[in-house]
C-alpha cells in the first residue's frame, strides 16, 4: 500500500526578543513557505505597542510576504503555553531555535527547547544555525531503525527533501551490537561476527527497500538515495555520522517519553539532543 | 625452552624469598594447564619477574619475619588471586590492561627492575643476608665491595667471583656469534659452568669452597615435600591488599606479554585474551595449592620460543614435561647451583627492565611523559606497586587537564560514546571517527571498535573532531597498525595535522590548537606527514608541508564557484610532469553557516588545451553546473557509462572527441574519482575529506594514467 505524508499545514514558532530574532523569523518564514504552510508566531509575554512594532517591521522585510502569517501573544510559563498552543491551534510542526551544545546544567535541568522536544505531541524542527541568507539543504540523513515509526520518518524525510529541494537522502540503519551475539575474541569469532554482520546488513537493507517501495514514486524522483548500515550505539552513531557527512538535516523518529533517569542512562535521541550535529526534525504522529 | 625456564624459575622463586622449587612448580603447572586450555598459541607460561616485588613484599609482611610462614600465607593469596583472574576471564575483562597510561606502566616496570636488581646484586657478590627497603638496598651496594676487599671469608669471595663472571656471561652472550655456543642459552651456560666447577673441585679432591648457605636448597624428595597454603589470615587487610596487588600485576604482565607475543607469531594469529586469563587463573590456583608461585604469560621465554620455530601450543606443554624430568633426574646437580650465579641472571633481568634506553625513549616523546614515568617509579620504590600505579594514573590525568586547561572536556564526555565506525559502502574500507577526546581513560572504547575490524582491511582513523589525543592511544594505534600491516591491511591516521604537539615524536600528546592559523603546520609533524615525505621520496617528487595561500590556479574550476579556497598544505609536487597532490582547506557558506572543509586533491597541468568538463558520479553538484551553463552529455553506445557518471560541459563535440572508447573503458574499470577540467589542467578528488597515504598513492596512480591518456600517450609506457 502506498503511503502518503501527513503534510505540515500549520507551523508554530515561539519567539523571544533576542538578537537573533530577525534571523529566526527570516528562517521560519522561509520554511513555512517551502511547506506551503500557515505560520503562527507565538510570543510568551505581554503584547505591547513597542514589541508588536518591532515584529511588524521585521515581517516587512521577509521574502514571502503573501504567505499567511499570524501573530499570537500569550502570557504564562513558556513551556506550558507553547504546549497548549500546539493543541489549541492544531499544529503539525513546531519550530524551535536551539543551542548546539548543552553544558551539564542545561542537559540535566533542560533548556526550554529540549524540554518542549520531549513533551510536545507534534513534529519538532530544531534549528541550530538559522541564517538570514538561504543555505540550501542538500543532504538529508534519516534513521532506518527497525521500529514501527520508521516508515513515517522516512516518508517525511522525502517529503521534506522535496519541499527543500534536497538532492540526496542517506538512510542510516543503526544496528545495535547486541544483535551480533558474537563477542570478538580471536580470529575465529571475528570471522563469525563479520558473517553475522553481513547478514544483518542485508536484512536491514531489504527492510529499507520495502519501505522505499511503499513511498509515492513522485517523491523518489530526482533524489539520490544511499543506505549506510552502522554497527554501534543506537541514536549515537547516526548523529556522529550526520556530522561527518555534513548533512544539512537529520530526521529522526520521536522518542518514547523520557524522564531524568533516561538522561542519566542516555539512549537514542538523548545523545543527539545533548550534542546537536545539524538541524534536527523529529517526526511524531 | 626448559633450558631457560629452569634457571629463571629457580631464580625468581629465590628472589621472592620463596623456596626455589616453587618457581619450578609454577612453570610446570602453567605449562601444562595453559597449553591445554589457553587461547594463545605460542606463549609460554610460568613464574613472572614482575611479580617478584609483590611476592617479596607479601611474604615479608604476612610472615612478620618468619619467611616460611609468610610463604604459606602468600600461597593462599596466590590461590585467591588465581580465582580473581579466572573471574576476570569469565567477565571478559581482558581489556583491563588498557586503563593504564603507557608511561605509568613503563615506570612500574622500571621500578620492578630496580627492585630485583637492588636485592639480587647483594646476593651476586656474596652478601646473602642484606635486608631493607629497595632504596636502602641500593645505597648499600658500594659497601659490599668495601667488604669484599676487607673480608677473609673465602666462601664470600668465591661466590662473588662466580656471580661477577656469570653477569659477564649474561652481558656478552649476545655479542658472541658462534652457532654452537648459541645453541645453549646464556642462563644455562652459567648453570653448566658453575655446577661443572664444583665437579672439577671434587675431581681434584679438594673441598668445594662454598658452604650450603651459598647454594640452592631443594628438598630431598620433591614430590612428597610440597608446601600447602595457609588460609588463616584471609580476613586481614594486609592479605586482601596482597591478593589485589598480585592479581593486578599478574594480569597486566600477562596481557602485555600476550599482546607483545602476538606481534611475533609467524602465523599472525590473534590470541583469545579472555580464554588465556581463565587458563592462567586456573593454573595459578593449582600452582598455589601445590606450593608454587603465580602463573603468568612471560614475554622473554615466549619470544625465545618463537625464535626457536614454535608454531603451536605443544612447545608450552613439552617445556613443562621436560622441566619435571630435569628436576627429578638432576636433583643432585641442582643442589650444586650457587645462589650468586642465579642472582647474576636476575640482576641482568632487572637491568633490562629498568633499562636507561627505555627512559631515553620516554624523554623523546615529551616532558610530561617523563613526569608520569618518574612519579610512578619513585612512588613505587618508596611505597608499593599499587600506590605507585595509582599515583601514575592520577598524575597523567592531572597533566591532561592542565594541558587542555579544562576539566569538563574529560568529565562531561567520559561516559558519552565518542566513536563511530562504519564501512564506507562504495569503497569497502572502514572509516572510524573520534569525537571529544581520546586518552587512556576511554581507549578501551576505541579498542573495542578496532578489534572488530578484520586486519586485512584498510582502516582510516579520523581525529579531526577530536580535541585531544594522548600518548597511550597513539602508541596503541601504532601496535594495531603493525598487526594490520602483517596481515595485509593498513591503518592510517588523518586529521592530526592541526594538533599541537610538544615534540617531534609520533607518539607525543596532541591537542587541537585554539587559534590554529597562528602557528606553522610543519612544526608538528604527524605520522601521515612523515609517510607523505617518504612517498615523495619514492616518487622522486618534492614534499612541502608549509601552508601556501597562492591558490589562483584553482579558481577557474567550476567546483570552486561556490566554494572559497583557503590555502593548501602538505604539497607533493612532481616538477617534471606538472602533477601535484595537496591538502586543501576551503569553506562553504558564510557567517554562522560557514563550514571549513579539508580535502586532498590532485592537480595536473596539461601541455595541451582540452575542453572544459566535469565528470561526477554523485549528481550532487548538478545544480551548480547547470548554473555555470553546463549541460549533461551522454556518450553513444556506452549506456553503462552514462548511467554511472554524470558528464557535463559546454563544448559537447570537443568533449565527445576526448572521451574515446579507450577513455570510457579506462574510467569504467577504475575506482570512481571526481574529475574536472578547466581547459588547461585537471583536478581530481576522491572524497570531501583528507585521504590516507595509501589512498593518495592510488589517486596518484589513477591521475598519472589519466594524464597519459588525455595527452594521447600510451597508458603503459
Amino acid at each position: 500500500m502506498e503511503m502518503h505524508p501527513h503534510p505540515f499545514k500549520r507551523i508554530l514558532f515561539g519567539f523571544a526578543f533576542s538578537p537573533t530574532l530577525e534571523i529566526n523569523i527570516l528562517e521560519t518564514t522561509r520554511i513555512a513557505h517551502f511547506f506551503n504552510a500557515k505560520l503562527i508566531l507565538l510570543h510568551v509575554g505581554k503584547k505591547t505597542e513597542e514589541k508588536s512594532g518591532i515584529v511588524n517591521a521585521l515581517l516587512e522585510k521577509i521574502d514571502f510576504r503573501d504567505d499567511a502569517i499570524e501573530i499570537q501573544w500569550e502570557e504564562g510559563k513558556p513551556v506550558s503555553v507553547i504546549l497548549e498552543a500546539c493543541t489549541k491551534f492544531n499544529i503539525d510542526l513546531l519550530v524551535l531555535g536551539a543551542l548546539q551544545h548543552e553544558n551539564m546544567y542545561q542537559f540535566y535541568v533542560g533548556s526550554i527547547a529540549r524540554n518542549l522536544t520531549r513533551k510536545v505531541n507534534c513534529s519538532v524542527l530544531l534549528l541550530i544555525k538559522p541564517s538570514s541568507e538561504r543555505v540550501p539543504c542538500k543532504h538529508i540523513v534519516v534513521n532506518g531503525l527497525d521500529a514501527p515509526e520508521t516508515p513515517v520518518a522516512i516518508l517525511d524525510a522525502f517529503y521534506a527533501a522535496n519541499a527543500f529541494g534536497a538532492q540526496q537522502i542517506t538512510i542510516v540503519e543503526e544496528i545495535s551490537q547486541q544483535e551480533i551475539h558474537v563477542t570478538v575474541e580471536d580470529d575465529l569469532s571475528l570471522m563469525k561476527a563479520n558473517i553475522v554482520k553481513e547478514r544483518l546488513k542485508h536484512r536491514e537493507e531489504s527492510r529499507v527497500r520495502k519501505i522505499l517501495k511503499s513511498l509515492p514514486e513522485a517523491f523518489l524522483k530526482n533524489i539520490k538515495i544511499k543506505t549506510q548500515s552502522i554497527f554501534g550505539k543506537r541514536g549515537y552513531s547516526i548523529g556522529h555520522y550526520a556530522e561527518i557527512v555534513r548533512a544539512d538535516l537529520l530526521v529522526m523518529n520521536a522518542p518514547k517519553k523520557t524522564g531524568l533517569l533516561d538522561r542519566i542512562f542516555r539512549h537514542d535521541l538523548e545523545y543527539i539532543l545533548s550534542d546537536l550535529p545539524t538541524d534536527l526534525l523529529i517526526i511524531r504522529k | 625452552m626448559s633450558l631457560i625456564a629452569l634457571p629463571l624459575g629457580l631464580g625468581l622463586a629465590l628472589a621472592s624469598e620463596a623456596p626455589p622449587i616453587s618457581g619450578i612448580i609454577a612453570a610446570v603447572v602453567g605449562g601444562v594447564i595453559v597449553s591445554l586450555l589457553g587461547g594463545s598459541k605460542v606463549t609460554i607460561a610460568g613464574p613472572g619477574n614482575g611479580l617478584v616485588i609483590v611476592l617479596l613484599a607479601a611474604i615479608g609482611t604476612l610472615g612478620g619475619g618468619d619467611l616460611y610462614q609468610g610463604y604459606l600465607f602468600t600461597l593462599a593469596a596466590i590461590v585467591l588471586s588465581g580465582v580473581l583472574m579466572l573471574l576476570l576471564g569469565f567477565l571478559k575483562m581482558g581489556r583491563l590492561a588498557n586503563f593504564f597510561p603507557a608511561s605509568a606502566i613503563q615506570g612500574m616496570l622500571a621500578a620492578i627492575g630496580i627492585g630485583i636488581l637492588a636485592k639480587q646484586f647483594h646476593i651476586m657478590v656474596g652478601h646473602n643476608n642484606e635486608t631493607g627497603t629497595i632504596i636502602e638496598l641500593l645505597l648499600t651496594i658500594p659497601n659490599d665491595f668495601v667488604d669484599l676487599i676487607k673480608t677473609a671469608d673465602i666462601n664470600m669471595l668465591f661466590a662473588s667471583g662466580i656471580g661477577l663472571v656469570s653477569l659477564l656471561i649474561m652481558v656478552f652472550y649476545s655479542k658472541i656469534r658462534n652457532k654452537y655456543f648459541q645453541l645453549i642459552p646464556a642462563p644455562m651456560w652459567i648453570l653448566i659452568l658453575s655446577v661443572g666447577l664444583s665437579y672439577f673441585y671434587a675431581l681434584l679432591g679438594k673441598p668445594y669452597p662454598m658452604s650450603v648457605d651459598y647454594l640452592v636448597s631443594i628438598p630431598d624428595d620433591v614430590l612428597t615435600n610440597l608446601a600447602f597454603p595457609d588460609f588463616a589470615k584471609i580476613m586481614d587487610s594486609e592479605f586482601i591488599i596482597a591478593v589485589f596487588a598480585i592479581t593486578l600485576i599478574a594480569s597486566i604482565e600477562s596481557l602485555l606479554s600476550i599482546k607483545a607475543v602476538d606481534k611475533l607469531d609467524p602465523l599472525n594469529r590473534r590470541s583469545n585474551v579472555n580464554k588465556d586469563l581463565k587458563a592462567l587463573g586456573l593454573a595459578t590456583v593449582i600452582s598455589g595449592l601445590l606450593g608454587g608461585l603465580n602463573v603468568v604469560t612471560v614475554i622473554a621465554r615466549s619470544s625465545v620460543n618463537v625464535n626457536n620455530g614454535a608454531t603451536n601450543k605443544s612447545a608450552n606443554f613439552f617445556h613443562a614435561v621436560f622441566l619435571v624430568g630435569f628436576v627429578l633426574i638432576f636433583q643432585e646437580q641442582l643442589r650444586r647451583i650457587p645462589l650468586a650465579s642465579l642472582a647474576a641472571i636476575l640482576v641482568y633481568t632487572g637491568y633490562k627492565l629498568a633499562n636507561p634506553e627505555s627512559f631515553r625513549k620516554i624523554i623523546r616523546i615529551g616532558k610530561e611523559q617523563v613526569l608520569i614515568f618518574l612519579t610512578t617509579l619513585i612512588t613505587t620504590l618508596f611505597t608499593n606497586l599499587i600506590t605507585g600505579i595509582a599515583a601514575g594514573i592520577l598524575v597523567t590525568f592531572i597533566i591532561h587537564m592542565i594541558i587542555n586547561k579544562s576539566i569538563s572536556l574529560f568529565i562531561s564526555n567520559l561516559f558519552k560514546p565518542n566513536i563511530l565506525l562504519f564501512k564506507e559502502e562504495d569503497e569497502g574500507n572502514f572509516y572510524l571517527s573520534i569525537k571529544y577526546f581520546c586518552s587512556f581513560l576511554n581507549f578501551h572504547k576505541l579498542k573495542n571498535k578496532l578489534d572488530v575490524v578484520p586486519e586485512n582491511m584498510d582502516l582510516v582513523v579520523d581525529f579531526s573532531m577530536c580535541n585531544f589525543v594522548d600518548h597511550t592511544v597513539l602508541e596503541g594505534l601504532e601496535n594495531y597498525g603493525a598487526a594490520f600491516d602483517k596481515k595485509g591491511g593498513s591503518i592510517e591516521l588523518i586529521g592530526l595535522d592541526k594538533h599541537e604537539a610538544d615534540s617531534f615524536h609520533p607518539f607525543a600528546i596532541r591537542k587541537i590548537l585554539p587559534v590554529a592559523a597562528l602557528k606553522p603546520i610543519e612544526r608538528y609533524f604527524t605520522k601521515r606527514q612523515k609517510d607523505l615525505e617518504a612517498a615523495a621520496r619514492d616518487y622522486d617528487w618534492k614534499y612541502i608541508a608549509k601552508k601556501n595561500t597562492n591558490t589562483s590556479f584553482l579558481e577557474n574550476f567550476v567546483f570552486f564557484h561556490t566554494r572559497e579556497v583557503g590555502y593548501f598544505y602538505n604539497l607533493l609536487k612532481d616538477a617534471k610532469n606538472g602533477c601535484s597532490v595537496f591538502d586543501l582547506e576551503w569553506t562553504e557558506g558564510a557567517f554562522i553557516a560557514k563550514e571549513v572543509v579539508k580535502t586532498t586533491m590532485m592537480h595536473i597541468q596539461l601541455d595541451i588545451d582540452i575542453p572544459v568538463f566535469t565528470l561526477d558520479k554523485e549528481g550532487l553538484l548538478q545544480l551548480i553546473y547547470s548554473l555555470a551553463g553546463f549541460s549533461a552529455i551522454s556518450i553513444e553506445n556506452h549506456p553503462d557509462f552514462n548511467r554511472r557518471f554524470n558528464l557535463s560541459g559546454e563544448n559537447e563535440s570537443a568533449i565527445l572527441k576526448l572521451f574515446t572508447d579507450e577513455m570510457v573503458l579506462f574510467l569504467e574499470s577504475h575506482p570512481y574519482y571526481h574529475i574536472e577540467s578547466n581547459g588547461s589542467s585537471l583536478l581530481i578528488l576522491k572524497k570531501e575529506r583528507l585521504l590516507g597515504v595509501q589512498e593518495i598513492k592510488r589517486m596518484i596512480y589513477f591521475g598519472q594514467q589519466l594524464h597519459a591518456l588525455v595527452q594521447h600517450k600510451k597508458i603503459y609506457p
